[in-house]
């Protein structure tokens, strides 16, 4: 059990990131990743070796795709543009707090499955063959997804803002 | 110059910062040379460092008592006790309910006592199955040992199903007591730990070849059927839609040998 604590505990912050935006709601995110940090501890002897990482990720995703699933069959639909992010930048300077908002808002707009994949890589760092893991797909579908959720919230971002200046910035 | 040609791929991963740093030097003078997709790979450099900008001060508050993992895992500890006292009284409670529901289920089925290996099956699962220390006595790894020692017990020559195609490795399996003397019980699970168990014995009547049937009892769910006086059902915790070709393989592998 200590393996355990030394290899999941760093792990906690970027679980309870990853399904709060996914979520979009804090309680319902926490209570999500108690759920997944429960069947990791039952479950710690049954894993496979390779990433622990990419384990938790997949357990917490499957989580997160059966609330979606009975919510959707409940009829009803998770939040997409109401409050949230007021939450989730809270720590943000002001200035930029406006900019992070309006990526977020974006960012909802997308499909679930573009959203999670654009989550995993760009802000959990995860591989694309671990990405691929945790969403059940071939790596193709991850790069497919991964190039369509990039392409559609860059059209949702020039569409608000015509010309913007993102587009032109120079490469470092 | 004998390059290869650089694809979407290598956008995304020069995005994330994925590339060996041979290939993030190619594609870096590919974009100094074609303006146009250096302003797209830059749009989505942008929207990387607003995504985790704006996330990123969630992972650097301070957890809530509930994520604290020392405490999910005591409160883990406390519970094993619980959890064997609710098995225990499922089981009892099983016995008396399901003595009924057996015999109507026999009446319906000709009596031909596939519902009784059903329900051998399904206790298995139920006490091998949530098993961390032991859940088989000969693990995969002396599987001919494992194959011997049921064939010799169940006299006939018993094969271990090959689920890999299904995505399902043997874990081991042993052999269990039931009402009709011993069975083979082999285990199997996949990458999530998901698991399911195969039992087999012979049936009363040594002649039986039955169509393959449904049946869930016990919290578990599964296929049962018997192929020339031999009895064999799949249980797991999967949809039954998921067991089914799972159950189809089995019974192809498994015929007499």
């Amino acid at each position: 059990m200590k393996d355990m604590l030394v290899q999941v505990e760093p792990l906690i912050p970027a679980l309870r990131r990853y399904a709060r935006a996914l979520m979009r709601d804090r309680a319902a995110a926490d209570d999500l990743v108690q759920d997944c940090l429960e069947r990791a501890v039952s479950r710690w002897h049954q894993r496979r070796d390779g990433s622990v990482r990419a384990w938790l990720f997949t357990i917490l995703h499957n989580l997160a795709v059966t609330q979606f699933r009975q919510a959707t069959a409940r009829g009803r639909h998770m939040p997409i543009d109401d409050a949230g992010e007021q939450e989730l930048v809270s720590a943000a300077a002001q200035e930029q707090r406006l900019i992070y908002q309006d990526v977020l808002g974006k960012l909802a707009k997308l499909p679930e499955e573009q959203r999670a994949v654009l989550l995993l890589v760009a802000v959990e760092d995860l591989s694309y063959a671990d990405a691929a893991k945790v969403l059940n797909v071939p790596i193709g579908t991850v790069m497919s997804r991964l190039s369509r959720a990039r392409e559609r919230l860059q059209q949702e971002m020039e569409g608000a803002a015509p010309g913007n200046v993102v587009v032109l910035r120079s490469l470092k | 110059m004998n390059q290869r040609p650089i694809t979407e791929d290598d956008l995304h991963a020069y995005v994330d910062q994925a590339l060996e740093p041979e290939r993030r030097a190619e594609v870096t003078s590919y974009l100094d040379d074609h303006p146009d997709v250096a302003g797209r790979v830059a749009a989505y450099v942008t929207q990387r460092e607003q995504l985790r900008g704006a996330l990123g001060s969630i992972a650097d508050e301070p957890l809530p008592a509930e994520l604290n993992l020392s405490r999910i895992i005591e409160s883990r500890k406390r519970r094993p006790l619980q959890a064997w006292g609710a098995i225990a009284a499922m089981l009892l409670l099983g016995i008396g309910a399901l003595g009924g529901w057996t015999m109507r289920s026999v009446l319906q089925e000709g009596s031909n006592g596939l519902s009784a290996l059903a329900q051998e099956a399904a206790y298995s699962y139920n006490v091998y199955a949530p098993d961390r220390v032991r859940p088989v006595e000969i693990k995969a790894s002396n599987s001919s040992e494992l194959t011997q020692w049921v064939s010799n017990r169940l006299k006939q020559p018993v094969k271990v199903p090959d689920l890999s195609v299904s995505g399902y490795r043997l874990m081991g399996g042993r052999l269990v007591a039931t009402s009709h003397g011993p069975a083979a019980m082999f285990m199997y699970d996949d990458d999530r730990g998901d698991r399911l168990v195969v039992l087999t014995r012979p049936m009363s009547n040594r002649n039986l070849d039955t169509p393959m049937m449904p049946q869930s009892t016990g919290g578990v769910a599964g296929f049962v059927w018997a192929d020339e006086g031999m009895g064999y059902t799949l249980v797991g915790q999967l949809p039954g839609d998921a067991l089914k070709p799972i159950a189809n393989e089995i019974r192809k592998q498994a015929r007499p040998i």
